[in-house]
């Protein structure tokens, strides 16, 4: 890998950072800005969010929620349509530093070997949890779900609970390459579907200056999403990454040392040619 | 050799089957977790709800596990189940015998509940049903035995109405009274401070979820008297009211006069 800029993974790493800093605040200093979980909480008294794919359970559980929930979720959703979907993934997850770091050391031990899960297995997932709320009747993805049972950990305590973050760890290190964010979390395929319309999107916006130097795909942790942007304009594809699977990390934007991509509306269908950019033409 | 048509055909084989595959994983999740669900529905019986909450299976359905409710219970009463609560992760719940419901006027859990798993309908918090305290250890109860102990009685916040003490005759001494700590159902909160006074090691006033606590009718069942009442007379008229035959002379005995010894018992019994 060439010379790569950390911009966008420090900012990613800070935005993690703030919002368990946000829900510890009150428990561990008393400053309640925001109560409550990722699940649902209330953010200086007066913001209610909740998580949409909980609220989803809830009803096809057949349980009507009382107002403040269904409003919470509507904000989640707006709110996510504006940032791209699974924004949440990779700027608010508290489970995505414990995959990533699991990523790092599977790539610095070289760990190569590992169970292929079809990246679609989530969206299966999702379909069996949702089955299952409506079957029987109870928020089913939440007896199991790592996300909220790591982020209740973090703010009420934990005990035996941190076992599942650790779990998910050594199971993306040793088991499957981005095995969990990447391949199973059924919260990340609900949100996936968010971000098949979302507005903020990474965009390869200089795809002609793009030398086939492969830093994106090695840092992309979902690399299929680059290609009909990046190489696909004989197709016709635009330059915008449109997938919903695209978590907005913006690590190709840090690592590309052409300069290709850029956050850009879904909308924007604009590119910039080399010679506009540069005056001259590099072939 | 392989035409365009039959290269088709394999296609759509592979993804119906492709498609079968992901359906009966899907399915065979779905049936994990709701086997699993089942399971956290079973709660412990030590482990209450917060004032309001659904039937538990309701409650299940309802519940987002946020902990708003217990971040706002100002007497860290609440608490989200962990491993080993007995009841679904990270649901809110207390433990009587540790920290009871203080029976808030304003009832703030129910309040920050977003969901409605903790009914916003419950405004007035003696209407509250947590459980139903039980006096259990009728062998171990200081009052059974024949001591004036009452804490139960007098930490009630709903004293003379939830736990009354009834008088009852002491037959071990044969001259004293017994005031037997008694809890009302209908006006018992399940608010557990009964169970937090307890004198004893263990705790002889327990609540416990209301399906245990209650035992239930058939529910065929009438009761004569109520019915009556209803009716206003009997609904079998002219039953023959024959009279009470005694024991007394021996004769009139269905046994035709076997002999009885000091303590009522028959001596010999020859049918």
């Amino acid at each position: 890998m060439r010379a790569a800029g950390w911009k966008w993974l420090i900012a990613r790493r800070l935005s993690q950072a703030f919002f368990v800093a946000l829900f510890l605040a009150g428990p561990l200093a008393g400053l309640w800005v925001v109560e409550g979980t990722l699940a649902s909480s209330l953010t200086l008294g007066v913001l209610p969010l909740t998580d949409p794919l909980i609220l989803l359970q809830s009803l096809l559980a057949r349980h009507w929620p009382e107002a403040t929930a269904l409003l919470g979720a509507a904000i989640v959703v707006a709110g996510y349509l504006l940032v791209g979907g699974r924004a949440y993934c990779s700027w608010v997850c508290p489970l995505n530093p414990v995959t990533d770091a699991a990523h790092w050391l599977r790539e610095k031990l070289g760990l190569r070997e590992g169970v292929t899960i079809s990246p679609r297995l989530r969206l299966w997932v999702l379909a069996g949890a949702l089955a299952a709320s409506a079957l029987f009747g109870t928020l089913a993805w939440e007896l199991v779900n790592p996300v909220t049972i790591t982020h209740r950990a973090l703010v009420f305590g934990g005990g035996l609970m941190w076992t599942v973050a650790v779990g998910i760890f050594v199971f993306d290190l040793a088991i499957a390459r981005r095995g969990w964010c990447g391949h199973l979390c059924p919260v990340g395929a609900a949100y996936g579907l968010i971000g098949k319309g979302s507005l903020l999107r990474v965009s390869a916006v200089r795809r002609e200056a793009c030398d086939d130097c492969m830093d994106c795909y090695a840092v992309c942790p979902e690399p299929r999403v680059l290609t009909p942007a990046l190489r696909g304009k004989a197709k016709g594809f635009g330059p915008v990454i449109l997938s919903g699977d695209c978590t907005n990390c913006g690590r190709c934007i840090d690592v590309c040392p052409q300069d290709v991509f850029g956050f850009a509306s879904r909308f924007d269908k604009r590119e910039q040619t080399i010679g506009q950019q540069q005056g001259e033409y590099v072939p | 050799m392989t035409g365009p048509g039959e290269k088709k055909t394999v296609d759509r084989r592979e993804m119906l089957a492709g498609g079968v595959r992901a359906v009966c994983g899907a399915g065979f999740f779905a049936l994990g977790l709701g086997m699993l669900g089942r399971q956290a529905e079973t709660r412990a019986a030590q482990s209450l709800r917060p004032p309001g909450a659904l039937a538990e299976a309701d409650f299940l359905a309802a519940c987002s596990r946020c902990g708003l409710c217990v971040r706002d219970c100002p007497w860290d009463t609440l608490r989200l189940a962990g491993i080993g609560d007995g009841a679904a992760l990270g649901t809110p719940l207390f433990t009587a015998r540790a920290v009871p419901c203080e029976m808030c006027q304003d009832i703030p859990c129910v309040v920050a509940c977003p969901t409605g798993a903790l009914d916003h309908r419950l405004t007035d918090i003696k209407q509250a049903k947590m459980g139903i305290a039980v006096l259990v250890g009728q062998e171990t109860c200081l009052n059974f035995l024949g001591l004036r102990c009452d804490v139960c009685y007098r930490v009630c916040p709903l004293i003379d109405e939830a736990i009354t003490l009834e008088r009852s005759h002491n037959e071990r001494t044969g001259k004293h009274a017994r005031f037997i700590p008694t809890v009302h159902s209908d006006k018992c909160t399940g608010c557990g401070k009964c169970e937090k006074a307890c004198v004893l090691e263990e705790a002889a006033i327990k609540v416990l979820p209301a399906e245990l606590a209650l035992g239930r009718l058939g529910g065929h069942y009438r009761l004569g008297w109520e019915e009556k009442r209803k009716h206003g007379e009997s609904l079998l008229k002219d039953i023959i009211d024959l009279p009470d035959r005694g024991y007394g002379d021996g004769t009139a005995t269905p046994y035709g006069g076997a002999e009885r010894g000091a303590n009522g018992a028959f001596k010999e019994f020859k049918p």
